[in-house]
């Protein structure tokens, strides 16, 4: 099976503290430390585990600058075969359909039986997927947290509902599925990966080897903009407890009992 | 000059620290306080590729430059001494030897389950009366037909008596030297040779969780193809050994002061006295200023060593420095470290007074502090 997975570079939650920028912009992305978004990482693991069980190979591909490239070069480490960098001048400042419409042009270079992309990224907005499927006249499934392979043709996925339940679907191939974390158990990248990938070659695609026109991607097509960027303030009723984590629990505990919701 | 990490080695610290911060971090503070070794922990590290950096992949090693290695090192101790004192005992002192002086069949025989981090192996040198002077030892080797019979003991060996330890490379005297002196030979012991016993040592103030063993040698018989290079070669084997240790208990030094480091920064941030962060009064502001001055010099005499040991000039006496002053910034740093958690670095929980504890072994192991002065200041010519 041919697998597409569609990766981001983001900022690494867990090692940085995050705040706005002065401008109130965006965050501050000064001496941010960045990593694969999470939910892009449990995709690829899926990915790797379906060649595995039964044949085919992984390519990873990114829409970025060339620091994206570092995210691909992990990505591989951990077990994908190729890795693909849509990188241009043209494409900074997209939103989500022109991050969409990047990517598909990269899926019709390909063959690929399968794209997956993660169900949201660092910004939040979880649309890629859902819209790469749509310009590519595929089928879809969002939040996905478990693959079965039918046939050559057919998947049964699972997807997550909000309240807990889950349901099963089967979808034709090929198709985009956008998945949860959770659905598997992301590997470590083993220094015997990080050798075998250290200095590979990442081939590079820019609008022109895409076939993309520059006034449908980056700022200049973008229809969506961000206006203000900010941290709410805290609204009345709401108390936010600090201390260690054994502080928080006893506060926690002694305010539900002077509340009566503990007894 | 070029102080650019490669991208082989930007993407090792990344992926050994995310190892560490996800697999060590959390049991770390438990394997202390019961002073347990974690075997499970051990064969994780091992499927990352944390044994046999340096080692061809002919027997499943890593390959690496030793710049690399040390990076690993420094990022698990940035978590967690006890863990990073296996993987550098094992790499450095267990797999080591064998993989530079051992025969082909050696190599085959042990090399790729230590270097998958399926077993260990320790390294005896020091006795009860043979520390920072070899000249006492008094383990012996006599050779009996083919055979050669061991008598003696060793003390705090690292990964000698635990659950993976598949055997020893021990130094025994075998004869005297034309001038008088002791002839020294190193000699492979599986564990189960008898006469051969190791027992786990308890109650150490530091690397609670990591292997440390007394051994007993009582008439154990070894056959010829067990010594290590040839008779004799012991003393020089164990200098070039202990060379190299020296860089790893740098590494160890760096990333436990990085470690103390970090958690003193974070907690100045978020702590705060007298209407703001602790981090805001000059006493604690300058303290930690002066700590990421030290562990940036710190980190490049000790990778300038390495480079001279990638490029195979001579790095004894950088190797010597940078053990030196890696091992006694961690002291410094920790120390600040727990001060600047007033009461709280004082409690468990708070991990610095782990990384206080856990530096003062790096000035007594593998030359103690002293020694290292003696090395430095015969090399500048005293
Ligand atoms: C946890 C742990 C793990 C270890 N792992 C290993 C291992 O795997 N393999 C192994 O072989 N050994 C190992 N060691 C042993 C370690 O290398 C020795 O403890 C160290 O070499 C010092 O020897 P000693 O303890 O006998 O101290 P001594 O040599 O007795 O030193 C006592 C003091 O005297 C000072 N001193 C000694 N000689 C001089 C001198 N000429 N001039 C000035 N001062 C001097 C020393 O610096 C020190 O301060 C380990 C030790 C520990 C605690």
């Amino acid at each position: 099976m041919e697998i597409l997975v569609c990766v981001k570079r983001v900022p690494d939650t867990s090692e940085n503290e995050i705040g706005v920028n002065s401008a109130g912009t965006d965050i501050d992305r000064d001496d941010l430390v960045y990593s694969v978004n999470e939910w892009d990482n449990y995709a690829v693991e899926e990915a790797i585990q379906i060649v595995d069980r039964v044949g085919g190979k992984v390519t990873v591909v990114a829409v970025g600058d060339s620091e994206s490239e570092e995210v691909l070069r992990r990505e591989m480490a951990m077990g994908a075969n190729d890795g693909l960098l849509l990188s241009d001048d043209s494409f900074g400042g997209s939103d989500g359909k022109g991050i969409a419409t990047i990517l598909k042009a990269a899926v019709k270079k390909g063959n690929y039986d399968l794209v997956l992309t993660g169900a949201q990224a660092d910004a939040g907005a979880g649309q890629v997927g859902g819209m790469l499927a749509a310009m590519l006249d595929q089928p879809y499934a969002s939040l996905v947290n478990s693959i079965e392979i039918i046939n050559d043709k057919t998947l049964k996925v699972g997807r997550e509902i909000e309240g807990g339940n889950q349901e099963m679907n089967e979808i034709q191939m090929p198709c985009v599925l956008s998945i949860q974390t959770g659905i598997n158990e992301p590997r470590y990248v083993g220094i015997r990966g990080i050798r075998k990938v250290a200095s590979v070659e990442i081939p590079v695609l820019g609008a022109l080897d895409l076939g993309v026109s520059s006034g449908s991607v980056g700022s200049a097509g973008a229809k969506v903009k961000v206006q203000d960027y900010f941290v709410p303030q805290l609204g009345k009723g709401a108390e936010i407890l600090e201390g260690s984590t054994e502080e928080i629990i006893d506060k926690l505990i002694e305010l539900l009992k002077v509340k009566g919701g503990l007894k | 000059m070029n102080f650019d990490l490669t991208t082989e080695q930007k993407m090792i610290r990344r992926e050994v620290r995310k190892f560490a911060e996800n697999e060590i971090a959390p049991v770390a503070l438990e394997l202390d306080e019961k002073e347990e070794f974690s075997a499970e922990l051990t064969r994780k590290m091992g499927e990352i590729g944390l044994f046999g950096m340096f080692v061809s992949e002919e027997y499943d090693g890593q390959a690496l430059d030793y710049i690399s290695y040390i990076i690993a090192v420094e990022e698990v101790a940035r978590i967690d001494g006890s863990q990073a004192a296996t993987i550098a005992a094992g790499n450095s002192l267990g797999i080591g030897p064998i993989n530079y002086f051992g025969t082909k069949e050696q190599k085959k025989k042990y090399l790729p389950q230590l270097c998958r981090g399926e077993k260990l192996w320790g390294f005896g040198l020091t006795e009860p009366t043979a520390g920072s002077d070899a000249g006492g030892s008094k383990t012996t080797a006599v050779k009996e037909g083919k055979e050669w019979v061991i008598n003696g003991s060793k003390i705090f060996i690292t990964n000698a008596a635990c659950e993976l330890t598949l055997g020893v490379t021990v130094q025994a005297i075998t004869g005297r030297r034309a001038n008088g002196k002791p002839e020294y030979t190193c000699f492979l012991v599986e564990k189960d040779t008898p006469g051969f016993k190791a027992v786990p040592m308890h109650k150490k103030m530091m690397w609670r969780a990591s292997n440390t063993a007394e051994l007993y040698f009582d008439n154990v018989r070894v056959p010829e193809e067990n010594i290590l290079g040839k008779v004799g070669d012991g003393f020089h084997q164990m200098l070039q050994t202990l060379d190299g240790g020296r860089l790893s208990i740098g590494a160890m030094g760096l990333g436990g002061a990085q470690g103390a480091f970090d958690l003193a920064l974070k907690y100045a941030k978020s702590r705060e006295q007298f209407g703001q962060p602790i981090s805001k009064f000059q006493a604690i502001g300058f303290k930690l200023a002066d700590c990421a001055v030290e562990i940036e010099c710190a980190r490049n005499l000790l990778y300038k060593a390495c480079w001279l040991r990638n490029e195979k000039r001579s790095f004894e006496k950088e190797a010597a420095m940078a053990k030196l002053y890696c091992s006694e910034l961690m002291g410094r740093v920790a120390n600040h470290a727990v001060q600047i958690h007033g009461g709280y670095g004082l409690m468990k929980e708070y991990n610095v007074e782990r990384f206080y504890r856990d530096q003062k072994l790096l000035d007594i192991g593998e030359g103690t502090s002293e020694v290292q002065r003696i090395v430095i200041s015969r090399y500048i010519g005293c």
